[in-house]
């Protein structure tokens, strides 16, 4: 690797976990803009551990991570993080809107007014996960698959560097798991990288670089490399049916 | 018979705008107590001001400010339990709650006048409010409205996950923290009015009632304003008339306006309901979900 490539997030024999037992540990990787970093692994097996540490939610318990070549969690305005299971805003009494735009806190902090701009953004990304037409309805009266393109949204505005998604396309159906290949697709081609958690194989075809975990690494590389039958069978009991 | 009183009684005028400050600060404070679930931490707090409030009478300086010190007392309390204890906190919290309730009923039984002292901390003494304590209410108001202005967004992103507000640059514990103090002062403000048992009623009611329907957050909170302010007016009426607890009363309507509206809206939701239901099945009916 060559000083000058910048790097978007680096890890080097990293441990992550909620005490100082790691739940996975020796996490080696350097990921460049515009790369999709898939983590696959059943429950339990580190993944969410894995982008919280990155997210800043929790210290690493061992070796160093870099986002942006700085700690984890300094950089509100530039990483994006959208939890498993994102909140419990059907009790809330917020609109689709009101719970996008809190994807803009991070830019306005405690003062700045929205500017036009700001709902803009806001629009764009309502528009983008298809969630506009809901717009001003309760949150507490939507679907979970209309929840989550919600929480989508609020992503997206943050228009961060970096996207750590924790299950995108949970509750989501068959054309919801497309809008969330559109969204990374176009996000990486605008040199956004995207760290995303799944039980899915087939979220992995794009990938760069994937990661099977089964409470440890039990392989990292590109799909053809880190999916063989082998790995696979070590992670989750059973092979890729061909 | 609705005006009347007021005309008439200085007293009851100064009680009306004392009840009605109290009520627009537990409106603000009360819309994230019920939007954060910290109901039980609100009545831990107001429980915790207890003993202050004993200590301060048995000293003879004014009860607020013993208020403000158990307040104090309890708030780090709280934050400490709910840092340490993150699935137990309930217990603990419970045990600080009883433990300072117990203490403050200690120090009051060393009072020659116990129980009428006792049943003035708990209950409130609105119609003995006097101008200094409308100057004291009225700078509660204003320190709690800048509280909750100034901390709007992380208040907002902590009662929808705490994560979202770290993750968007907001100090969990700084405004965790200043949501403690913005409860804090809104019970030590209300003491007096309605009592340290009876603030948990004027905190919560009328917020809750914003929150069946509303909205937005600022919708619920002008619910909640409205909601209190009319307790208190209709409560002090109903003390006045019958001869009742003024604090108790104004407690009562409030809860009272909560269960009428969770009625209708519980009924409109039915309603509601059926006739998505019955369209549904009409459509499938028609074949318009024919595969």
């Amino acid at each position: 690797m060559s000083s000058q490539t910048m790097r978007s997030i680096k890890t080097e024999q990293l441990g992550v976990g909620y005490t100082k037992f790691p739940v996975v540990d020796n996490i080696s990787l350097s990921l460049e803009p515009g790369a999709l970093l898939v983590l696959i692994g059943t429950n339990g097996s580190g993944k969410s551990t894995i982008l919280k540490t990155m997210a800043g939610l929790l210290a690493p318990i061992s070796g160093s991570l870099e986002i942006l070549s700085t700690p984890s969690g300094s950089l509100p305005k530039r990483v994006a993080y959208l939890p498993q299971h994102p909140v419990s805003t059907h009790t809330l009494p917020l609109r689709v809107r009101d719970v996008v735009a809190m994807g803009r806190f991070a830019h306005l902090g405690l003062f700045r007014r929205p500017s036009t701009n700001d709902r803009l953004i806001v629009d764009r990304s309502m528009q983008r996960t298809g969630i506009d037409p809901q717009a001003n309805k309760p949150i507490r009266d939507l679907s979970g698959g209309q929840q989550q393109r919600t929480h989508l949204a609020q992503v997206l505005t943050r228009q961060a560097e970096i996207l750590l998604l924790d299950e995108p396309t949970a509750g989501l159906d068959i054309n919801g798991r497309k809008l969330v290949a559109d969204l990374i697709a176009s996000e990486r081609a605008r040199g956004v990288t995207v760290v995303m958690a799944t039980h899915e194989l087939q979220d992995a075809e794009n990938a760069n670089t994937v990661m099977l975990l089964a409470q440890r690494v039990v392989s990292i590389g590109p799909p053809d490399v880190a999916l063989r039958d082998e790995y696979l069978r070590e992670c989750f009991g059973f092979t890729q049916p061909h | 018979m609705f005006i009347e009183p007021f005309i008439n009684n200085e007293f009851l005028r100064l009680s009306l705008a004392a009840g009605i400050l109290v009520a627009v600060t537990c409106a603000i404070a009360g819309t994230f107590v019920v939007l954060r679930g910290l109901a039980f931490v609100g009545d831990a707090l107001a429980h915790g001001v207890l003993p202050g409030i004993a200590t301060a009478m048995l000293l003879g300086v004014s009860g607020i400010f013993g208020a403000a010190v158990g307040a104090l007392v309890m708030m780090g309390g709280v934050s400490l339990v709910s840092r340490r204890f993150r699935l137990s906190g309930d217990t603990a919290i419970g045990l600080l709650f009883v433990g300072m309730l117990a203490l403050g009923v200690m120090i009051t039984s060393r009072s020659r006048t116990f129980v009428g002292d006792l049943s003035r901390i708990l209950f409130g003494e609105l119609l003995g409010v006097n101008s200094t304590d409308l100057l004291l209410q009225l700078l509660a108001l204003v320190i709690v409205a800048i509280i909750a202005f100034v901390s709007r967004r992380p208040f907002l992103l902590l009662s929808v996950d705490e994560g979202l507000a770290n993750t968007s640059g907001f100090s969990t514990r700084v405004f965790h923290n200043a949501m403690l103090t913005m409860i804090a002062i809104t019970v030590v403000a209300s003491f007096q009015t309605v009592g340290t048992l009876l603030v948990l009623g004027m905190l919560i009611a009328p917020a809750a009632t914003g929150a069946l329907f509303a909205r937005r957050i600022s919708t619920m909170m002008l619910i909640a304003t409205l909601v209190g302010s009319a307790s208190t007016y209709i409560g002090l009426l109903i003390s006045y008339h019958f001869n009742l607890a003024a604090g108790a009363s104004i407690v009562l309507t409030a809860v009272f306006i909560f269960a009428i509206v969770a009625t209708f809206t519980e009924i409109k939701k039915s309603l509601t309901d059926r006739q998505t239901d019955e369209h549904e099945h009409q459509h499938s009916h028609s074949g318009a979900h024919v595969r």
